[in-house]
């Protein structure tokens, strides 16, 4: 019996001997993937990082410590390759049992079950515990059935989830060099796009026994560092790509978190800067007032900045801001990390803001960041997902400041650097209100996101203690590219809305609330006096004129009387000369004088 | 350990790869001197009957299954070290 069935030739698990170290140094060189095509990954920051995903055919190392996400991002990785690129795939689980990955990976709605019946494979690989180890073994075994299953599937992806565990089943480190090629160099052989992680610390822990591991990240063509920090208290993953050849990558630290759908990676600023799209357009701030000031609004894709005390209506104006946009149909994302959200709907309705009933029919979104806890970077991750989801035109952070409190402070600058760079790129208008501390000495309180440098438009906000009370004032303090107002107007706040007024100054003195109402009284009963003499004037003249036009018109008909009784004189005067000279005529008659001469002599009596 | 119990053995090997092709020499001087008589090997090429391997559970070769007698013991490695190996198979080492 013995030996029966062993005298089948071995085909490559013969080539990488003990005996062969020598020739197994030899660096192998790859079969080039001269296309320098690439295998998405799914995550679309990686993808953005990395130029398109992971070098097709060749094998690519994730590093990282325990619960820093490898199993999840190659399981993504698999899975957008099985669903979306026509690439189905292998996964080798060494540590974890793969109904325990597949039932861990459940909750981010990958369909692995459906996924599982043809095109991905499990394959349990995990040393059992009682398992006794005798000598020098190696993965050819494996590899073999692997084989099979790839020919049956026809995959082109595979993973090997945690290959540290059985390395260190090995005896020495020749062994675990000898296995890592035999691995590397079946996996060019058969042209996979191969995965291999494992525990490590990256470049930072490079201990005797992580030595394997360097040796792994010389030898693939791209690896991948992800790291799970804790600084001050605050949790912290950043992925790198350590190397990549043949591409060019991000070499920063990216900030990544697992989010409800897999990995959501943070991608670089440099890419997304210069895709920046300017845009003239004005968009309105929802107070019409602040709209003259800025000379027609914000523009569109622009941050704003909104600075000022606690009280000073930052959110007020914050929420005039997100209504106008509702109004004109744009959807917009409304984070609030210091108020619950309805909260912030039922306080902004009390200044005639209504934004229940955009949140009602979908336009508006808010989202209290109570609800997400972490790193500024993983707000930041989590507002970009979630404006990208909702395809928010314009974007309302209140406050922004609460960021300096997590995490360090270089953190917290370059991400508020990277949102803004980021909502720019996208054409986004960005609302930003940050918290001035009462206590402290600087005036720019932004100072510590210094967005303030970064912003387009700053608006300060303050109050102006005078005469027993506090009244709110706005400024623009700065507004890039605009002509805007330089005075100071005084905020009102009524339930009827959101007003500006403008302040008075008197004797060098700006004057609000109850003093500027005051002192708009006093003018305006100046005003209403000045009218009403000028009324009084008006009528006394109105009554003179009356007066001469009535006494013109009387002695306008006296003079017609005198003409008429003139006139009168002359008729009677005439018909009594007439009168007078029949009379005389008849007489003569009656005396019966002589016709011709004695109307001489009549004539000249 | 009753000197009748049978035991029976399956290797499974890679091929002739030469953990594998030790580890088939070392199993056989082992049964040789310690279970003349009673025992029974079967081998598996894992090149030849990768399904098999598969459905089984084996990934590292060479790999030595104990059947009989129960418990069932896997050995993963060229099993050179003799006395590691009688032990986990329960078996006592024959003094010289």
């Amino acid at each position: 019996m013995l030996g029966a069935g062993s005298v089948a030739v071995g085909r490559c698990a013969t080539r990488i001997h003990f005996a062969d170290l020598v020739k197994i140094m030899r660096p192998i060189r790859p079969p080039l993937a001269k296309d320098g095509r690439k295998a998405p990954t799914g995550i679309d920051g990686f993808d953005e990082i990395t130029g398109g995903g992971l070098p097709h055919d060749r094998t690519t190392l994730l590093l990282g410590g325990p619960g820093s996400g490898k199993t999840i991002l190659s399981l993504q990785f698999l899975v957008h390759g099985a669903t979306r690129c026509r690439e189905p795939g292998i996964f080798v689980a060494f540590e974890e049992s793969s109904e325990r990955i597949a039932a861990n990976a459940e909750s981010f709605g990958w369909k692995l079950a459906e996924l599982r019946k043809k095109k991905l494979f499990f394959l349990d690989a995990q040393p059992m515990s009682d398992l006794v180890q005798s000598g020098d073994f190696d993965l050819s075994g494996m590899l073999a059935m692997l084989e099979a299953q790839i020919r049956k599937m026809k995959a082109r992806r595979i993973v090997f989830d945690a290959l540290d565990v059985v390395l260190a089943l090995l005896p020495d480190s020749a062994a675990k060099r000898r296995e890592v090629y035999r691995l590397h160099e079946w996996l060019l052989a058969h042209r996979l796009t191969g995965l291999i992680t494992a525990k490590a610390g990256g470049d930072e822990v490079s201990s005797v026994s992580q030595q394997t591991f360097g040796f792994m990240q010389f030898m693939v063509d791209c690896a991948v560092i992800l790291n799970h920090s804790v600084v001050n208290g605050i949790s912290q993953r950043n992925l790198r790509v350590q190397k990549y050849r043949g591409s060019s990558f991000d070499e920063n630290e990216s900030p990544f978190l697992i989010g409800a759908s897999g990995l959501e990676v943070d991608a670089t600023r440099t890419q997304a800067r210069i895709n920046a799209k300017v845009s003239s357009e004005r968009v309105p701030s929802g107070i019409a007032r602040l709209d003259t000031m800025l000379g027609g609004g914000y523009y569109r894709g622009a941050s704003v900045l909104i600075t000022g005390l606690p009280g000073t209506a930052k959110t007020t104006l914050s929420g005039a801001f997100a209504e106008a946009a509702c109004e004109r149909g744009e959807h917009t994302l409304f984070v609030s990390f210091d108020s619950d959200a309805n909260e912030v709907v039922r306080d902004l309705e009390s200044v005639g803001i209504q934004l229940g009933r955009f949140v009602k029919n979908g336009r508006l979104q808010l989202a209290s960041a109570r609800t997400i806890t972490g790193s500024a970077e993983t707000y930041l991750v989590r507002i970009k997902t979630l404006a990208t989801e909702h395809k928010a035109r314009c974007l309302v952070i209140d406050p922004m400041s609460t960021w300096s409190k997590s995490g360090n402070d270089s953190n917290t600058h370059s991400v508020a650097e990277r949102l803004t760079d980021w909502s720019k790129a996208k054409g986004i208008t960005l609302l930003c209100t940050s918290l001035l501390e009462e206590m402290s000495d600087t005036p720019d309180g932004a100072a510590s996101l210094q967005i303030s440098r970064l912003a387009d438009t700053w608006i300060q906000l303050n109050y102006l203690m005078q005469a027993g009370e506090r009244n709110r004032g706005l400024s623009i303090i700065k507004s890039r590219g605009t002509a805007h107002s330089n005075q100071v107007r005084e905020l009102i706040l009524s339930d009827g809305g959101v007003t500006l007024a403008d302040a008075y100054s008197a004797g060098g003195e700006v004057l609000m609330g109850t003093m500027r109402w005051e002192k708009e009284r006093a003018e305006r009963v100046e005003t209403e006096v000045a009218d009403v003499a000028a009324n009084l004037k008006r009528v006394k003249l109105d009554a003179e004129e009356a007066e001469l036009e009535v006494r013109a018109k009387a002695v306008q008909v006296e003079l017609v009387a005198k003409q008429v009784e003139k006139a009168l004189l002359v008729r009677t005067t005439q018909s009594l000369e007439g009168a007078l000279s029949r009379g005389r005529s008849r007489m003569r008659e009656l005396r019966g004088a002589d016709a011709a001469l004695p109307a001489r002599k009549a004539g000249s009596q | 350990m009753t000197r009748q119990a049978k035991f029976k053995f399956r290797l499974y090997v890679a091929g002739e790869a030469p953990n594998s092709t030790r580890a088939t020499a070392n199993l056989g001087a082992l049964c040789r001197s310690h279970l003349p008589g009673r025992y029974e090997i079967e081998v598996v090429d894992v090149f030849r009957e990768p399904r098999r391997a598969l459905a089984d559970g084996i990934f590292m070769t060479p790999t030595l299954v104990k059947l009989v007698p129960s418990p069932i013991r896997r050995i993963v490695g060229t099993l050179s070290q003799t006395e590691a190996v009688l032990l986990s198979l329960g078996l006592e080492a024959v003094p010289a």
